[in-house]
């Protein structure tokens, strides 16, 4: 993964970040991602981020739990161990139905977290930068990708003008890597209490 | 607010069309009264008031699902139906209505004596069969006929407090204080109805009228069955009456988000819905008992077959497959498609349960089933217009007006 160049802003509102979002990119500059320590609605519309493709993924896993259980089960109880079972046919489908039903569910919940996880990029020892430590608490964080061209200096004064209350330039790893918050360097650092 | 267009007037092209499905209903229905419901042949008589029958209750119990909405919303604090709700209200304006017709055909039923209909009214059978016997404290025309009353009476009385207490919504700003206590007391309000609900579509009622038609059979999954298909048809109609006034430049606060929310009850509910058919089903198929089986012999094996699996694809693939993507429930093309057919499949089902038992030989679905439905429609498009006429469609001062309007899903 490459180090990039990115400009930080922090703000406090989300009626200041929402115009905000929208000058930024009206203006032209690419934002990283925006980490807030809620989920904030129609954020993601405000960005331009396009609509997830995870229920489409949820779907074709639960299908191929409903393929999977009637399959075997068929071929089981109708080829490979055919039981007679209260003389019911040996093709029982309304008996299937509940199992059927539970792989459906099972392959669609495992499916789906672990894809979202992979989108995520969210495993264990996976380590990702962390912008600004206040994300988690109490401020929304816009990250905003620097190309060559970019003057940091510029963008920074726009993002104050457009109310962000914190501002910087930060070079960092824009991917994940192997690490453990608890080896490595920490996310926040440690506040010095200064005496007046 | 002031733009808002907050006065429904009813358009002359809607009172023509209920006008004509209303007389056409009429003329099948007297009709058929005359040459089936009062003819001499028992086996025509069925067919007239097992009809009748079978609509009006279908027709009285979806009015009353809307009542049902607002009074689970309600309680569950649910802001966003603020914007709509007046259709929901309106909708349930009917119950006295339907409830009045529903109440004359049960009574005559019971009263006329059609022991073809109602096994259990035959006094001599029942005091033949050990079975009929058992059931009798609950099988008797007093019970019958007292609980029908209250039933009827009560949906009416307690939905019409609820209603009345909206309407102060209407008359101006309340303070917090004000706000507070009318929430409170909407909860009450709305419990009361709940409970009531409960102890009749939700257990009693779908029994009384309709699985004591199979006398000796029974299943304590039949009114959770009935209740619903009498929601989900209930919620497909709040939708076409949502999309009907959007369509016509009202509710100009109500959104795509709205409609995805009553987009996803219909969906949730007839996977419910499912669930109870199966659970049904499954259970009987699987003991495989003969005083168990009897109700779905003719159903799956008989002349019922037909409709009894088309009832299934209609009412559970349909709307799993075309309701399942998000974009599928704002979309209101769609939305209208689906509640039709939702609408549509489960006046079937409540075909299949009635008529399934009555008629096992053949299935009668014919002029006489679709004439009487069109005055049920007809006469459903007249009362609610009429309702939503009477009152601002907006409660311009509710408490929870705000949250409706800003709701995004």
């Amino acid at each position: 993964m490459a180090k990039k160049k990115f400009v930080v802003g922090c703000f406090d509102d989300e009626a200041v970040l929402f115009p905000a979002v929208k000058k930024v990119r009206t203006a032209g500059y690419k934002i990283h991602d925006v980490y807030t320590p809620f989920a904030v609605h129609g954020l993601d519309h405000a960005m331009g981020l396009r609509e997830t493709s995870l229920h489409t993924a949820g779907f074709i896993y639960g299908i191929t739990g409903t393929a999977t259980a009637l399959s075997s089960i068929s071929w089981i109880f109708t080829k490979d161990w055919p039981l007679n079972i209260g003389g019911k046919p040996h093709f029982a489908l309304p008996a299937w139905i509940p199992i059927m039903f539970e792989l459906t569910v099972l392959f669609a919940a495992v499916g789906m977290v672990l894809t979202f996880c992979y989108l995520c990029q969210l495993a264990p020892f996976v380590k990702k930068h962390h912008f600004h430590a206040r994300a988690t608490d109490d401020l929304f964080v816009m990250v905003i990708e620097c190309t060559d061209k970019t003057n940091t200096d510029d963008l920074q004064a726009f993002l104050q003008s457009n109310g962000a209350l914190e501002t910087k330039v930060e070079v960092a790893e824009d991917g994940w890597w192997l690490g453990r918050y608890d080896k490595d360097e920490m996310p926040f650092e440690e506040k010095q209490i200064v005496a007046a | 607010m002031a733009s808002l267009r907050t006065q429904f007037e009813v358009p002359g092209k809607m009172k023509t069309w209920s006008y004509a499905l209303i007389g056409l209903g009429l003329a099948a229905l007297l009709y058929g009264m005359f040459t089936k419901g009062f003819s001499s042949d028992e086996h025509e008589q069925v067919h007239f008031w097992g009809t009748l029958m079978y609509n009006t209750i279908f027709w009285t119990l979806i009015c009353n699902a809307s009542m049902f909405f607002i009074s689970v919303t309600t309680l569950a604090q649910a802001g966003f139906t603020q914007t709509f709700r007046r259709i929901p209200e309106a909708i349930s304006t009917l119950v006295p209505i339907f409830g009045a017709i529903t109440f004359a055909v049960l009574l005559y039923i019971v009263f006329g004596h059609k022991h073809h209909i109602y096994h259990w009214l035959d006094a001599e059978a029942v005091a033949a069969d050990p079975i009929l016997k058992g059931k009798a404290g609950f099988l008797n025309p007093t019970f019958f006929v007292i609980w029908t009353t209250l039933t009827i009476a009560l949906w009416s009385f307690l939905g019409w407090r609820i209603r009345k207490l909206n309407d102060e919504a209407d008359a101006g700003p309340m303070d917090r204080e004000t706000s507070e206590k009318f929430i409170h007391r909407g909860t009450v309000r709305t419990a009361m109805f709940t409970v009531w609900f409960g102890l009749t579509v939700g257990s009693t009622v779908p029994w009384l009228w309709m699985m004591s038609i199979d006398a000796h059979w029974y299943s304590t999954m039949y009114s959770w069955y009935t209740f619903v298909s009498s929601f989900v048809a209930g919620m497909s109609l709040i939708a076409l009456w949502v999309i009907y006034l959007k369509n016509k430049g009202y509710l100009e606060l109500t959104s795509q988000e709205h409609l995805h929310d009553i987009g996803k009850f219909m969906f949730a509910f007839s996977i419910f819905w499912t669930y109870l058919w199966f659970s049904q089903y499954m259970l009987i198929w699987y003991a495989n008992i003969p005083e168990e089986t009897v109700y779905f012999k003719h159903r799956t094996q008989g002349a019922y077959k037909g409709i009894f699996f088309f009832n299934l694809i209609v009412n559970f693939l349909c709307p799993l497959l075309i309701l399942m993507k998000r974009s599928a429930k704002r979309n209101y093309t769609l939305v209208t498609f689906m509640a039709v057919l939702i609408i549509f499949g489960h006046w079937i089902d409540f075909y299949q349960m009635v008529m399934g038992s009555l008629m096992k030989e053949h299935v009668s679905l014919g002029w006489l089933d679709f004439g009487i439905l069109a005055f049920f429609v007809g006469a459903m498009i007249l009362f609610v217009g009429t309702a939503l006429s009477k009152k601002p469609l907006i409660a311009k001062y509710h408490p929870y007006l705000k949250e409706s309007v800003i709701h995004q899903v």
